[in-house]
C-alpha cells in the first residue's frame, strides 16, 4: 500500500499563481490607472522581461549562450518597418508574419553556426548580428546608416487616437510577456522540457538517454529566435523609429539581458522576473550615473556570478525550498493515509 | 589591374594586424580553453595606455611599448589569477559571463576617463612613408606592421616549443590533472599565458592606435575580427591566425574597393563561408 504521492504543485506555487492573477488584472487596468511615462516604463519592463526569459531558456536550459540576440530583436523590427511601408500590412500581422520569418532564417543560420562549440557558438552569434547590422544598414529604402520612423498613416492604423494607441501598444506588450512566459513554462513542462531540463543538467547522460542533443537545441533556437523577431518588432513598434545601430544593439538587447538572467538566476524560470525587477530598480534609481551605472552592473553580474551562480532566486530557493512555477516533481508522505 | 593587387596587398598587411589581435585569443584558448569577451576591449585599453604614455612622456608610440606591454603583461597576470581563475571549469557559463561584465567595465571606464571623442596615436613621418616596388606603392607602416606580426608569431611559435615556460602551456593544455600531478602550478602557468596573451595584446592596441583613430567603442569590432581569423586559420595553430588574419584581410579590402559599405560584410561573408566549407578552420592543429 503506497503512503506517499507523486505531485508538481506546492501551496508556494498556488499562492504565486493568485498573486500573479491578482497583479495582472492591476497591470491590464493600467491605461484606467496610470500616467504615460509610466506606461511606457512598464511596456519596456514586460519587453525586456519577454527577452530575458527567452535567452535564459537558450542559456540556462538548451546552453546555447548566445551574445547575438540582437540580430532577432533588429530584425523583428525592421521587418515591422519594411512589411508595413512596401507590404502595406497592419502592424500587428508584419510583427506576426516578422516572427515567422525569423524562424524561416534561424535554420540556415543555426545549421552554420552550431559548427562552433561553447564560447565560440556565443562570438559566432554576434558576427551573424553585425551581419544583419551591416546588411540592413545597405538597405537604402529603409533610410541606410541612418535609419528611418515609421510613417503617420501606418501608425494611425493602430488607433485614431494618441491614447488609443497607447493603450493598444501597452496591452500588446504585457501580452507578449504573458504570452513569453506561459509558453516557456508549458515547453519545459512538456515531454520536450523535460529533455530540455535533463540537458541542462547533463549533456552527457542526456545523449545515454536517447536525446537527439543536436535536434532539441535547433528547436529551442528556432522558436527563441521566432518568439526574439515579434518582441523586436514590439519594441519599435513603441520606438516608432528604428536604425541600425539601435536595431542591433549589443549593449541594449544582449547585454542587459543577460545581466538581468544573471543577477536574478539563470536555469530558473523565476530568475529573469526577479532580475527584471531588480534591473529595472538599479535602472531607475542610478541611471543618471549614465556610464558609472553600468559599471556598477558589469560588477554585480561578476560578483553574483562568482559567488551565487544561481543568483537572486537561487538563494531563495535554497533557503526557503520555494518553486513559484511548479517544474519539479516531488513526492507528498501522506501521513494520514496511514 | 594594379589597382586590384594594390588591394590585395593592403589586405595582406592588413591581415598582420589581424593576426595580431586573434594571436592572444589563440593562446589563452590554446592553454586554458577561455574564451576571453573582453579581449576587444583589452586591446582598446592598451592604445588608450599607449596614448596617455606618449602624452605623458613626450614619445613616440613604438617607444609606449616599452612601458605598455609590460604593464599589461603584469595586469594579465594579476587578472588571470585574481579573477579568471575561480570561472575555469567544466561549466562555460562563469568564464563568458565574467569576460562579457569586464568587457562592459573597460568599456564605460574608458569611456568615464578618456570620452568618446575618437583619438589616434601619432607616430610622426613613418605614417605616411611609403615605398614604391614596380609601379605599386606599399606603405611603410603596414610593412611595419605586418613584420612584427610575423615576428611575433614566430617568438611565440619559438616560447612555446622550445622554452620551459611553453613547455608548461603545451603540458596544462594536453591534461591539467596530469601536468599538476608532475610538478607544475596550474593557476601560476595560466597566469604566465595570460600575461603573455596580453603583451602581444598591448603590440596589437599600440599599431591599431597608430593605423586608426580609436574610441571606447570599438573593442567588440577587434574581438570578432580576432575571433574570426582564429577560425578561419582553424584553432590552435598559431600560423594558421596569421594565414586566417590575411584572408579576413584581403577579404575585407577586396570587398571595399568593390563598394565601402561591403568592406566589413565580406569579412564576415569570408568567415561564414570558411565555416560552412571547412568547419575546423584552413589549417586545423593535427592531435597525434
Amino acid at each position: 500500500m503506497s503512503d506517499s504521492a507523486v505531485t508538481r504543485t506546492t501551496s508556494a506555487a498556488r499562492a504565486a499563481t493568485i498573486v500573479a492573477f491578482v497583479v495582472l488584472v492591476a497591470a491590464a487596468a493600467a491605461p484606467w490607472w496610470a500616467g504615460r511615462a509610466d506606461m511606457r516604463l512598464m511596456s519596456e519592463l514586460y519587453l525586456y522581461l519577454s527577452l530575458a526569459c527567452l535567452w535564459n531558456l537558450m542559456a540556462g536550459y538548451a546552453g546555447l549562450v548566445s551574445v547575438g540576440q540582437q540580430a532577432f530583436v533588429g530584425f523583428g523590427g525592421y521587418m515591422l518597418f519594411a512589411l508595413t511601408i512596401f507590404g502595406g500590412l497592419h502592424p500587428i500581422a508584419a510583427i506576426v508574419l516578422a516572427g515567422l520569418l525569423a524562424a524561416c532564417l534561424s535554420v540556415p543560420i543555426a545549421s552554420l553556426i552550431f559548427r562552433l562549440k561553447g564560447a565560440y557558438f556565443a562570438i559566432g552569434t554576434w558576427v551573424v548580428a553585425e551581419v544583419f547590422r551591416l546588411s540592413f544598414a545597405q538597405i537604402s529604402a529603409l533610410g541606410g546608416g541612418s535609419g528611418s520612423s515609421l510613417p503617420v498613416s501606418v501608425v494611425k492604423s493602430l488607433a485614431a487616437s494618441r491614447s488609443g494607441r497607447e493603450s493598444l501598444t501597452y496591452w500588446l506588450a504585457l501580452g507578449a510577456a504573458i504570452a513569453v512566459i506561459l509558453s516557456v513554462y508549458l515547453f519545459l513542462r512538456s515531454r520536450k522540457g523535460l529533455a530540455l531540463t535533463a540537458i541542462r543538467d547533463s549533456e552527457l547522460a542526456a545523449s545515454g538517454l536517447g536525446i537527439d542533443i543536436w535536434r532539441a537545441k535547433l528547436e529551442v533556437y528556432v522558436v527563441t529566435s521566432a518568439l526574439t523577431a515579434i518582441i523586436g518588432g514590439l519594441i519599435f513598434l513603441q520606438k516608432l523609429r528604428i536604425s541600425p545601430d539601435a536595431a542591433f544593439s549589443v549593449n541594449d538587447w544582449t547585454a542587459f539581458v543577460i545581466f538581468i538572467v544573471v543577477i536574478g538566476g539563470i536555469g530558473t524560470l523565476e530568475g529573469p522576473i526577479i532580475g527584471t525587477l531588480i534591473f529595472f530598480a538599479l535602472r531607475e534609481t542610478l541611471a543618471d550615473f549614465g556610464t558609472i551605472y553600468l559599471m556598477i552592473l558589469g560588477l554585480v553580474a561578476i560578483v553574483i556570478m562568482l559567488t551565487t551562480p544561481k543568483g537572486v532566486w537561487g538563494l531563495i530557493r535554497d533557503r526557503l525550498d520555494l518553486e513559484l512555477f511548479p517544474l519539479a516533481y516531488r513526492v507528498q508522505l501522506d501521513e494520514t493515509r496511514k | 589591374m594594379i589597382e586590384w593587387v594594390s588591394a590585395v596587398t593592403q589586405g595582406v598587411l592588413l591581415g598582420g594586424l589581424y593576426a595580431l589581435f586573434a594571436a592572444g585569443l589563440s593562446l589563452i584558448f590554446g592553454v586554458m580553453r577561455l574564451v576571453n569577451i573582453a579581449h576587444g576591449d583589452l586591446i582598446v585599453f592598451a592604445a588608450y595606455l599607449g596614448l596617455s604614455t606618449t602624452m605623458t612622456f613626450g614619445i613616440n608610440p613604438f617607444l609606449a611599448l616599452f612601458v605598455v606591454v609590460p604593464v599589461m603583461a603584469g595586469l594579465g597576470y594579476i587578472l588571470q589569477r585574481g579573477l579568471l581563475n575561480r570561472t575555469l571549469g567544466e561549466d562555460i557559463l562563469p568564464p563568458l559571463l565574467v569576460t562579457f561584465g569586464l568587457s562592459v567595465i573597460l568599456q564605460n571606464a574608458l569611456l568615464e576617463g578618456y570620452t568618446a571623442d575618437p583619438r589616434k596615436l601619432s607616430a610622426g613621418t613613418i605614417e605616411t612613408a611609403s615605398l614604391s616596388v614596380g609601379g605599386l606603392s606599399v606603405g611603410v607602416l603596414p610593412l611595419l606592421t605586418f613584420a612584427i606580426a610575423v615576428a611575433v608569431i614566430a617568438g611565440l611559435q619559438w616560447v612555446f616549443y622550445s622554452t620551459s615556460a611553453g613547455r608548461g602551456f603545451r603540458a596544462v593544455s594536453d591534461n591539467q590533472e596530469i601536468a599538476q600531478i608532475m610538478g607544475l602550478n596550474k593557476a601560476h602557468v595560466f597566469g604566465l599565458a595570460m600575461a603573455l596573451a596580453l603583451a602581444v595584446t598591448a603590440i596589437a592596441g599600440i599599431l591599431l592606435g597608430v593605423r586608426t583613430s580609436f574610441d571606447p567603442s570599438i573593442g567588440g569590432g577587434r574581438l570578432i575580427f580576432g575571433f574570426e581569423a582564429v577560425i578561419i586559420g582553424g584553432l590552435g595553430s598559431l600560423w594558421g591566425t596569421l594565414a586566417g588574419g590575411i584572408i579576413l584581410g584581403v577579404a575585407q579590402t577586396i570587398g571595399g574597393k568593390i563598394d565601402p559599405g561591403w568592406q566589413l560584410l565580406s569579412g564576415h561573408i569570408a568567415f561564414l563561408a570558411v565555416l560552412a566549407i571547412r568547419p575546423n578552420g584552413l589549417f586545423p592543429r593535427v592531435d597525434h
